[in-house]
C-alpha cells in the first residue's frame, strides 16, 4: 500500500502522479487523505505555515497602535483587526494540519527562526497613519496574493483563503479610508500620511515576492496549482490598483521611474531594492529580532497558562472516570 | 427631569464609562500577546464589547449635555476620570488579567440586571443590551479562575497574588458617587449597597471552589473617585498620545 504522500522513488509515482495532474487539469481540489506528491505536500506546509505565521507575528507592529488610536471608533476598528489577523492564523494553522504538521510544530519553527514569515512585519510601525497604510498598502498586496490563492488546488487552503479575503477587503478599505482621510486633513495629518506611503511603498511591493527569475519554486507550484499567477503579475496587479488611487488621493509615490504605460495599460515601476529584501528575508530588517522576541516572550510567559489548563483538563478527566 | 438628577446622572454614566474604556485599554494591551492564540482572541472581544459599552454611556451622557464621547476619552485629563482605581492597575500576568475582568464582570452583571428595570427609559435599554454580552464575559471569566485556581500550583499561587491586591480596589465598585442617592431614589440606577452583598456571596463562592481564599486583611480600599493611581497619568499619556498630537485635527 503506498503512503499518501508519494515519493519519486515510488513504484505507482509517474502513474499517480498523471492522475493527481490531471485531476489538478480539470480543476478538482485535492482534499486532505488523497494521493498527493511528498512535494504537494511540502511545498503547502512550507506556504501555509509561513502564511499563519505572518498573520500571527503581523499582529505586533498594528497591536503596538491599539493603545495610541486616537478615537474611540479607530480604537474598536483596530482592536477588531488585529483579533481578525489571530482568527486568520488560527484557520490556516488548521489547514496546514491537515497536512499532517502539528501546532506546536510549527510554532516551535517560528520560535527557533527556521520559519519564514511575511518580510514586510519587520518594518517598524513609526506614527498613527502606518496603521491607515498597512491597511491599504500591506492589506491590498496580501489581497491579490490571496485572491489568487483562493483559486489553490488543495480545498483547506483555498477555503481559508475565501473565507480571510472577506475580511481582509474589509480591512483594506478601513484602511484606505483613512490615509484618504488625512490626506485632506490638516497639515500634520498630511505630512503623517504622506511619510507612511513613503515607507511602506516599497516595502509592499518587495513583500509580493522576489521576480520570477529568482523565484525557482514557482514554476512547480503554478503546475500544481497551488500558485495560479506568478510573483511578478500579482505585483503588476496590486500596482495598477494603489499606484492611481494613491495619486488620486494628493499623495506621491516614492519612485521617480514611475509611470503610465499606454500600450500596455500597466503602471511601470523603476528597481526594487532586492538587497534590502534580501536582509529582511535573511534576518537583518530592522525588527526582526524584536518581533521574533515578542512571540518568544509571550510563548514562554504564557506557559504556566497552558500547563494549568492542562493539569486542570487532566483533573477533570479523571473525576469524571471515578463517577 | 430636574437639574440635580440630570448633573449626577451625567457624573454617573461618565463613572460607568470611564470604567469600561479604562478596563478596556488594559485588556487590549495583551492583543497580540496572550499564552494561547485562541485567548488572544476571546479577550480582544471582551476589549471590544467592553469598549463598546464605554461610547454607549458615552453616547448616553452626550444626549442630556451634548458632550463629545471622543473628546471625554482623548482630550480630558487625568483628574476628571471617574473610574475606579481597579481597572487602572497594570495588567499583570493573565491570572492578574483574568480575575480583575472576573471580579468586574460579577459586578457589572449585577448592576445591569438591576439597572434594566430604570425608570429611565434609555439606560434601561443601555442595560438589557449590554447585559447580554456581559453574561458571556462572565461566564468565560468564571471558569478562567477556577481553571487558573485549580490548575497547578503555579497558576493557584499567581491567582491568589492577583486576588490579595485586588480584594481592596475590588470593593470600591461599591462606593457610589457623591450625589448618587438622588438616582436612587428616583429608581434611575440601582442601590449599590444592596448588589454589593449579592456579589460578594457569588465571588466567594467561586473563588472558594477555586481553591482560593479571601485575604484575611482586605488592604487598601479606595473611598471616592476622585481617587486615581499613579498610573492613571501614563496610561492616559499614551491613550491620548496621537489624539493630542495635532491639536487642529477635527476628525481622525
Amino acid at each position: 500500500m503506498p503512503g499518501k504522500f508519494g515519493k519519486p522513488t515510488d513504484p505507482d509515482y509517474g502513474e499517480r502522479l498523471a492522475e493527481f495532474e490531471a485531476r489538478i487539469a480539470r480543476g478538482e481540489k485535492i482534499e486532505p487523505g488523497d494521493w498527493m506528491p511528498e512535494e504537494y505536500r511540502r511545498q503547502l506546509v512550507r506556504m501555509i505555515s509561513q502564511h499563519a505565521h505572518s498573520e500571527v507575528v503581523g499582529m505586533l507592529p498594528e497591536g503596538a497602535w491599539i493603545t495610541r488610536a486616537p478615537s474611540l471608533k479607530r480604537k474598536m476598528i483596530l482592536i477588531a483587526k488585529v483579533q481578525d489577523e489571530a482568527g486568520h492564523g488560527q484557520y490556516l494553522y488548521h489547514a496546514a494540519e491537515t497536512l499532517g504538521v502539528t501546532r506546536e510544530e510549527m510554532l516551535e519553527a517560528l520560535l527557533s527562526g527556521k520559519a519564514k514569515y511575511s518580510s514586510i512585519f519587520n518594518y517598524p510601525t513609526l506614527t498613527w497613519a502606518d496603521i491607515g497604510t498597512i491597511g491599504w498598502l500591506v492589506d491590498g498586496a496580501a489581497i491579490k496574493n490571496q485572491t489568487m490563492l483562493a483559486q489553490c488546488s488543495y480545498g483547506p487552503y483555498s477555503r481559508a483563503m475565501v473565507r480571510i479575503c472577506a475580511e481582509e477587503t474589509f480591512h483594506h478599505k478601513q484602511g484606505k479610508e483613512m490615509v484618504i482621510l488625512y490626506a485632506k486633513g490638516t497639515p500634520k495629518q498630511r505630512a503623517m500620511a504622506q511619510d507612511a506611503i513613503n515607507r511602506w511603498w516599497w516595502p509592499a511591493l518587495m513583500m509580493l515576492g522576489p521576480h520570477d527569475s529568482d523565484s525557482p519554486n514557482t514554476p512547480t507550484l503554478v503546475r500544481w496549482g497551488i500558485k495560479t499567477k506568478t510573483n511578478d503579475q500579482v505585483r503588476q496587479e496590486f500596482i495598477n490598483e494603489h499606484a492611481p488611487e494613491i495619486l488620486e488621493a494628493g499623495l506621491t509615490l516614492p519612485d521617480p521611474d514611475l509611470r503610465y504605460d499606454e500600450a500596455t495599460g500597466n503602471w511601470l515601476h523603476g528597481p526594487i531594492n532586492w538587497d534590502e529584501f534580501w536582509a529582511v528575508v535573511g534576518g537583518n530588517g530592522p525588527m526582526n529580532k524584536e518581533r521574533l522576541e515578542a512571540r518568544r516572550r509571550a510563548h514562554a510567559e504564557g506557559a504556566w497558562v497552558r500547563e494549568a489548563l492542562a493539569a486542570y483538563a487532566a483533573r477533570r478527566q479523571q473525576t469524571a472516570v471515578a463517577v | 427631569m430636574n437639574e440635580q438628577v440630570k448633573q449626577a446622572l451625567i457624573a454617573k454614566l461618565t463613572a460607568l464609562a470611564d470604567d469600561e474604556l479604562i478596563l478596556a485599554h488594559r485588556d487590549s494591551e495583551w492583543v497580540g500577546h496572550g499564552p494561547i492564540l485562541e485567548e488572544d482572541i476571546a479577550l480582544a472581544n471582551i476589549a471590544q464589547d467592553e469598549l463598546g459599552h464605554a461610547t454607549l454611556w458615552y453616547g448616553l451622557r452626550s444626549t442630556l449635555d451634548g458632550s463629545d464621547p471622543d473628546r471625554l476619552a482623548f482630550l480630558r485629563d487625568a483628574a476628571e476620570f471617574h473610574n475606579c482605581e481597579l481597572v487602572e492597575l497594570p495588567k499583570g500576568d493573565w491570572a492578574f488579567t483574568l480575575l480583575r475582568q472576573y471580579l468586574f464582570d460579577a459586578y457589572e452583571a449585577l448592576w445591569l440586571s438591576a439597572a434594566k428595570d430604570s425608570t429611565y427609559k434609555p439606560l434601561a435599554e443601555v442595560a438589557a443590551k449590554i447585559l447580554r454580552e456581559e453574561r458571556f464575559h462572565l461566564q468565560h471569566t468564571q471558569a478562567w479562575v477556577e481553571r487558573l485556581g485549580l490548575g497547578t500550583e503555579e497558576s493557584n499561587r499567581r491567582m491568589q497574588a492577583a486576588l490579595d491586591a485586588q480584594w481592596g480596589y475590588a470593593q470600591q465598585l461599591f462606593v457610589p458617587l457623591e450625589g448618587e442617592g438622588v438616582l436612587v431614589a428616583e429608581g434611575i440606577v440601582p442601590d449599590l449597597g444592596g448588589l454589593k452583598q449579592t456579589w460578594l456571596l457569588h465571588t466567594t463562592q467561586h473563588l472558594q471552589n477555586s481553591g482560593l481564599k479571601l485575604p484575611l486583611q482586605p488592604g487598601y480600599q479606595p473611598t471616592s473617585r476622585q481617587m486615581h493611581t499613579e498610573h492613571l497619568w501614563s496610561l492616559l499619556a499614551e491613550m491620548q498620545s496621537t489624539a493630542r498630537w495635532d491639536a487642529e485635527a477635527k476628525v481622525w
